[in-house]
């Protein structure tokens, strides 16, 4: 097949586009980069050390619920354990680990050479590391914040919290946000406006649409925790009232405002990587994704019916049963969307020829452990249910199976199917057969039995608990799970690490996938196609063998545009080539401007005032400098 | 025709209003937009809880409000104004808008703070103090960013960055100014003029 062949470009071009896309090596390259490719490895790099952390967290937790009346931990370090464990994994990892794949892959499975706004990508990871470091240098006080990840008033004002834990947390979050707002921003702006011309929207792959809801999502949805955040820092700092019922403020303003912001979350750390599956299981099936159209309505529906119902996190806290009718109505209607999915994965598999490597495994995996946390979801749904088993381990349960079922299955599988792309080499077969299922049968042990002890009536975090209740053996059997599925994870890390070295040299296309990051090499270079390629359907790299009526996709020829960092800007929807886009060099500026973001918040965490307004002066600064043109203004071109 | 040959024939950076910097700008308006909706949510939920009259001190008065409301207003037309005139080329036209956009702001922040200082009530009073000074405070802070931008690209503006073609920082300023502008209206309708009705 031709098609397949890389885009393999004459020498003296690719010299030519090399000197003018690749970063220098130094340290100048390292701070000031905006290669997609740099900073989505970056991302993936940080967020899975993020993983690892919250996993450490949780051995650490796991080894306390071992066995009844432990006391390895005090209650206030297990509360900061617990907490931290869920900040980590919600916020530090699962979110910026689904953006890290989305910077690598997009430009390259769009077609185009970067993402729309570089600089702001690059400004996006510095802040998202700042906020992390942020966030962990609590520990170096030992006030981590402790009042679990959701942190409900009035248990965080500073009548009851009054170390900078919470502060910490505000803050920390705070910060996050302007790092998810920007690449927001960043990743719809991509879409609309850097395609390969062809690539319609309806040729989208199921992975873009994913990360493309989730943006806008988050571009709603984010404020809302911003905004909490905010009162909360000014309830504790200046003694205002938000939450505070004595004087007219109210502690479920706070529930309100977190939860309108964390369902739509839920979602947000969720559809990147089902769509990452829906465009996975095909390349491993030998065949188009059985009803694209569906998965992609189904994908947008999910994103927008993730606004609808965050009340089904209070349906303890009083409510009128109207609303909470309402709510649980809504719940149970979100979960049709993931049943077309579901459905569509499975009819993509039956009608397949399955290959059985690492990354299909994972996705089967996630399938399964999908279906157990999307039950468990709808069961909670209904109220009387919900009212029987919230705050207990039955809820732990389900968060996990729909957290590490349908975020960290997937993010494996990812990696098994990207990796090679990023680094040139495949994984290791047999130890990925090892590492699924390791992780699968690690994970089920861990925490299939926490449905039962939530239903046996073991409250969430507490920090121990006497004999005799039942819950011994559940816990014990969770720990030796949950343990199981740490060195599942080692086992995974020891892979990457062997293929690094020793992997099998991947080639641009080891799975013969049908999208255009498989149209590059392995890895890509730094400026992704030396010819911009057309799409004209929605794989490009499959057109011969499917042998669809309609246009055919160019991969081989395209302009080159070797005037300078340029690439081709297209229409929003159709995706009709309208303009050549100069892209910005590499910039110390999105660096010093999250550094100087962390000057202004360790100013505002201490209420060292002087220090946050030398920090603010900064930014200030950087923002202009960034901004300013650097070379002279010129007129457009006729 | 090949693609090759089509793209020898596309502009460099066309501009207009579907370029890359404007759906920046656009996307940041949609999302700091939410937040005045959260922050408006906030007070309506409090209020809706609130035991006893909402606000505790009655309505703001209107007295510097609404001749504020109207100054912020007038400071969109020049904004317009402005940016009306760079598109045109005429360099005088945007220098003077500008100018008097920027008066206007300062003056709606002058008059905010002369409105704070004869207020009984402080952030710390209660709730709805909380409350009041939270979301006006907010949108004072994107006035003062909104007028940062204003002085940016009227200094832009005087070293010659700007021409008929070229005006893509002036318009998402004016873009920025106009949802100032319109929060404001959003927030004077809720906190000045919705508890004289509810």
């Amino acid at each position: 097949m031709a098609t397949t062949a890389p885009a393999v470009p004459a020498p003296s071009l690719h010299e030519k586009l090399l000197r003018i896309w690749e970063t220098p090596p130094g340290l100048f390259g390292v701070l000031a980069t905006v290669d997609h490719k740099k900073i989505g490895k970056r991302y993936l790099a940080t967020a899975f050390l993020f993983l690892l952390l919250g996993g450490l967290e949780a051995a650490v937790m796991r080894a306390q619920l071992a066995r009844p009346d432990q006391h390895l931990l005090t209650p206030e370090a297990y509360n900061q354990l617990f907490s931290m464990h869920g900040i980590t994994m919600i916020f530090l990892y699962a979110s910026p680990i689904l953006s890290g794949f989305s910077n690598y892959i997009w430009p390259l499975i769009l077609g185009s050479r970067d993402m729309a706004f570089p600089r702001l990508n690059a400004f996006s990871y510095w802040v998202f590391l700042v906020s992390g470091i942020f966030l962990y240098s609590s520990f170096l006080i030992g006030q981590a914040p402790d009042r679990g990840w959701f942190a409900y008033a009035p248990m965080t004002g500073s009548t009851y919290s009054p170390g900078l834990n919470m502060d910490f947390y505000a803050l920390g979050l705070i910060l996050l946000t302007i790092s998810t707002t920007v690449g927001a921003i960043n990743f719809i702006t991509t879409l609309f406006r850097l395609r390969a011309p062809g690539m319609s929207v309806n040729r989208l792959p199921i992975f873009v649409w994913g990360t493309l809801t989730t943006s806008f999502s988050m571009l709603f949805a984010l404020p809302a925790l911003t905004v909490a955040c905010v009162m909360l820092y000014f309830d504790r700092r200046f003694g205002m009232h938000f939450f505070d019922a004595s004087t007219g403020g109210h502690p479920m303003l706070w529930q309100h405002l977190f939860w309108i912001f964390g369902h739509p979350w839920v979602y947000i750390i969720v559809l990147p990587a089902m769509g990452l599956m829906s465009d996975l299981i095909p390349t491993f099936c030998r065949r188009p994704l059985v009803g694209y159209t569906y998965v992609a309505l189904a994908t947008v529906a999910t994103g927008i019916l993730g606004f609808g119902v965050w009340v089904h996190h209070m349906f303890s806290t009083g409510l009128p049963a109207m609303s909470t009718d309402f709510f649980s109505a809504a719940s149970m209607v979100i979960s049709i969307p993931s049943a077309v999915a579901v459905f569509a994965w499975l009819a993509t598999i039956w009608h397949g020829r399955p290959v059985m490597r690492t990354p299909f495994l994972f996705a089967a995996g996630f399938i399964v452990l999908f279906v157990i946390g999307g039950v468990s979801g709808v069961v909670t749904a209904a109220v009387p249910f919900d009212w029987q088993v919230t705050d207990t381990y039955f809820i732990v349960a389900h968060l996990h199976y729909v957290l590490v079922g349908i975020n960290v299955f997937p993010v494996i599988a990812g990696f098994y199917f990207w990796l090679p792309k990023m680094t040139g080499r495949l994984l290791d077969e047999r130890l990925g057969r090892w590492n699924f299922w390791t992780m699968f049968i690690g994970f089920n042990l861990g925490f299939f039995p926490m449905h039962i002890a939530g239903l046996l009536g073991m409250p969430r975090r507490v920090y121990t608990y006497p004999a005799g209740l039942g819950w011994d053996t559940v816990n014990l059997i969770s720990t030796i799970g949950s343990y199981l599925f740490a060195i599942g994870v080692l086992l995974f890390l020891i892979n990457v690490f062997w293929s690094l070295r020793r992997g099998r040299v991947a080639g641009p296309n080891p799975w013969d996938g049908p999208t255009l990051e498989w149209a590059v090499s392995s890895p890509p270079p730094a400026y992704n196609f030396a010819l911009l390629p057309t799409v004209g359907s929605r794989h490009p790299l499959w057109e011969e063998r499917l042998n669809e009526p309609g246009s055919r996709s160019r991969i081989t020829e395209g302009p080159a545009l070797v005037e300078g960092r340029e690439t081709l800007g297209v229409s929003p929807l159709d995706a009709q080539a309208n303009e050549v886009l100069t892209m910005p060099e590499d910039s110390l500026y999105p660096f010093f401007l999250a550094l100087s973001l962390l000057v202004t918040f360790y100013g505002l965490l201490t209420g060292a005032w002087a220090l946050a307004i030398v920090g603010g002066v900064l930014v200030l600064v950087m923002t202009v400098g960034w901004l300013w043109p650097s070379a002279p203004v010129e007129e457009a071109s006729p | 025709m090949t693609t090759a040959a089509a793209a020898q024939r596309l502009p460099v950076d066309a501009g207009g209003p579907g370029a890359t910097g404007a759906w920046g700008m656009i996307l940041l308006i949609v999302t700091e937009a939410s937040l005045f909706v959260y922050l408006l949510f906030s007070y309506f939920y409090l209020g809706s809880m609130a035991r006893g009259s909402w606000p505790p001190s009655g309505p703001p008065e209107l007295r510097l409000a609404l001749p504020n409301t109207i100054i912020l207003l007038v400071s969109s037309t020049t904004m317009w104004w402005a940016d009306a005139g760079i598109r045109a080329g005429r360099q005088g036209r945007l220098r003077l808008g500008l100018l008097v956009t920027l008066a206007l702001g300062v003056v709606f922040l002058a008059i905010q703070l002369a409105e704070y200082r004869g207020k009984q009530f402080t952030p710390h009073t209660n709730a709805y103090g909380s409350l009041f000074y939270t979301i006006t405070g907010f949108h004072m802070a994107h006035v003062a960013v909104g007028l940062i931008m204003i002085l940016v690209i009227s200094v832009r503006g005087g070293l010659g960055h700007f021409s008929e073609r070229r005006h893509l920082a002036v318009t998402n300023v004016t873009w920025y100014w106009h949802f100032v502008d319109v929060v404001w209206l959003a927030v004077f309708t809720s906190l000045y003029l919705s508890p004289r009705f509810l």
